[in-house]
């Protein structure tokens, strides 16, 4: 499975939506994810991909993840993938 | 002063998974106390507890309601849920903002700082869930309690080892009396039946290996449980203006401190908390019928408590029944005072006394009526529940006859 595809399995399940109802461009307030269900999606891409998210949730916007869209999220995967193996 | 009345009951113990399964298997004086069942059990000296059965959190909780729920926290809602829906309330307006919530337990999510802990330091893990914090705090099962059935006055949690429960429902008792609200929830639950859990208790030397026999001669200690009892205490007024059901009154209750040892149980902390409920509720000590025992199985819990008796009643000692219920659901720590206020229910309302199963052998100092081995039937109009925890401090509830 790739990166993407995998990101949206993690959202999808945190959602409780099915992965074909993910868009990219979905922000993961419209797939209806609340504050605490993204530090839950941080600890399980964490999980999945072995990787350490720089995430603060106190200030969200200024973290050195940009979790605006599910696009960001997945670019930012994929470059901590790149950058921590 | 208003008066205080029980208008709701639900539990979750090694007995049943509901009131009526509970006080069934007292009736019958069934034993719940089996082989532990869990991760690592066999590196433990000792294997035997009252464990609940046939409890899935799946079915009952969502994905992300159990990743937040610890099992001391599911247990409690299941209980809560049972209580609440026989009362008949619901919570909104002027009732939601004064009815609160007051549980007592002494580890609150035990099991998940076990399961963090392992995963941490023996397997080396060097992140765990984001909600470890939520899910293991002693006052998150009170604030679900809270959360499902919009009660949004005082709220807190109370822990006071083995008293915590009765603590907790003097304290939601006493807040009931004096008007403060009307309704509040109360009770209090624990599961500590895992690996870690089991092995601090271990270290202490005072569990026993085969059964929990109150009373008995060859009684040799403690047996664990776990599970959860809670009610709703009532304002009399209110719960008849409404025509509710009232199980109960609760009458008045003590709280003393034996300010003296850390562990070891103390006969006049013990007497003046009976004294001082009896004193409280304004009742003669004839009238007392029943004494849900703290009965814990040790050596030294039950001759002190027997003594105990023995000063506060006098001659009527020997006319009083007393049983511990331990023997078949185990001790429940923080949530025992309130799955034993289910025998105190049991005698008054239904005039069942619980018995005190696994007695074998009179001991000459704990010679009471302890109820061995068989439910009996009697008429009780005054009931104590006591409760004696580690650090000495101590906490009876006096009920009456509805």
């Amino acid at each position: 499975m790739s990166t993407q595809d995998q990101v949206i399995t993690i959202l999808a399940e945190q959602a409780m939506i099915e992965p074909e109802d993910v868009t990219l461009d979905n922000t993961l307030e419209d797939l209806g994810i609340d504050s605490m269900g993204v530090v839950e999606c941080i600890f399980a891409i964490e999980e999945t991909f072995d990787i350490n998210v720089p995430f603060n949730a106190n200030s969200p916007s200024e973290s050195d993840f940009d979790i605006s869209t599910v696009r960001s999220v997945v670019a930012g995967v994929e470059r901590l993938k790149a950058e921590q193996s | 002063m208003k008066r205080v009345v029980i208008t709701g009951a639900g539990t979750i113990n090694a007995l049943g998974l509901s009131v009526p399964e509970t006080l069934a298997a007292m009736r019958e004086g069934k034993c719940g106390i089996g082989p532990l069942e869990f991760r690592d059990v066999g590196r433990l000296a000792i294997r035997i507890g009252g464990q609940v059965r046939g409890f899935e959190a799946e079915g009952r909780y969502n994905r992300q309601q159990i990743a937040l729920y610890d099992r001391f926290t599911q247990f409690t809602l299941a209980a809560a849920r049972e209580a609440i829906e026989q009362s008949g309330l619901t919570f909104t307006d002027e009732l939601a903002a004064r009815a609160g919530v007051v549980l007592g337990t002494a580890g609150g999510g035990v099991s998940t700082w076990d399961d963090n802990y392992r995963a941490v330091y023996e397997e080396g893990k060097n992140r765990v869930h984001p909600f470890v914090v939520p899910k293991l705090m002693n006052n998150a099962a009170a604030s679900h309690v809270s959360m499902e059935w919009n009660l949004r006055g005082p709220s807190f949690t109370v822990s006071t080892a083995c008293a915590s429960s009765n603590h907790a429902m003097a304290q939601a008792f006493a807040m009931v009396r004096s008007g403060m609200s009307p309704v509040m929830v109360t009770g209090g639950s624990e599961s500590m039946l895992c690996f870690g859990g089991v092995k601090a208790w271990e270290g202490l030397r005072v569990m026993s290996r085969d059964a929990c026999r109150p009373f008995s001669a060859n009684r040799n200690g403690m047996v664990q449980g776990e599970g959860a009892g809670v009610f709703v205490f009532e304002d009399y007024d209110h719960a008849r203006a409404r025509g509710a059901e009232i199980l109960c009154e609760v009458a008045g209750f003590a709280m003393t401190s034996d300010a003296s040892d850390i562990v070891m149980p103390s006969k006049a902390g013990a007497a003046r908390a009976m004294q001082g409920a009896l004193a409280d509720a304004g009742i003669n000590r004839e009238e007392v019928g029943y004494i849900n025992a703290h009965g814990t199985g040790t050596a030294a819990n039950d001759k002190t408590e027997c003594a105990a008796v023995a000063d506060v009643f006098g001659t009527h000692a020997d006319q009083l029944m007393i049983s511990s219920t331990k023997s078949m659901h185990g001790h429940v720590i923080g949530g025992t005072g309130a799955v034993e206020l289910l025998a105190c229910i049991m005698a008054l309302r239904d005039g069942v006394i619980a018995p005190t199963i696994g007695y074998e052998e009179p001991d000459p100092e704990c010679a009471l009526d302890v109820v061995p081995n068989e439910a009996r039937e009697a008429q009780v109009d005054v009931a104590l529940s006591n409760a004696f925890a580690f650090g000495g401090m101590n906490a009876v509830l006096a009920l009456r006859r509805a």
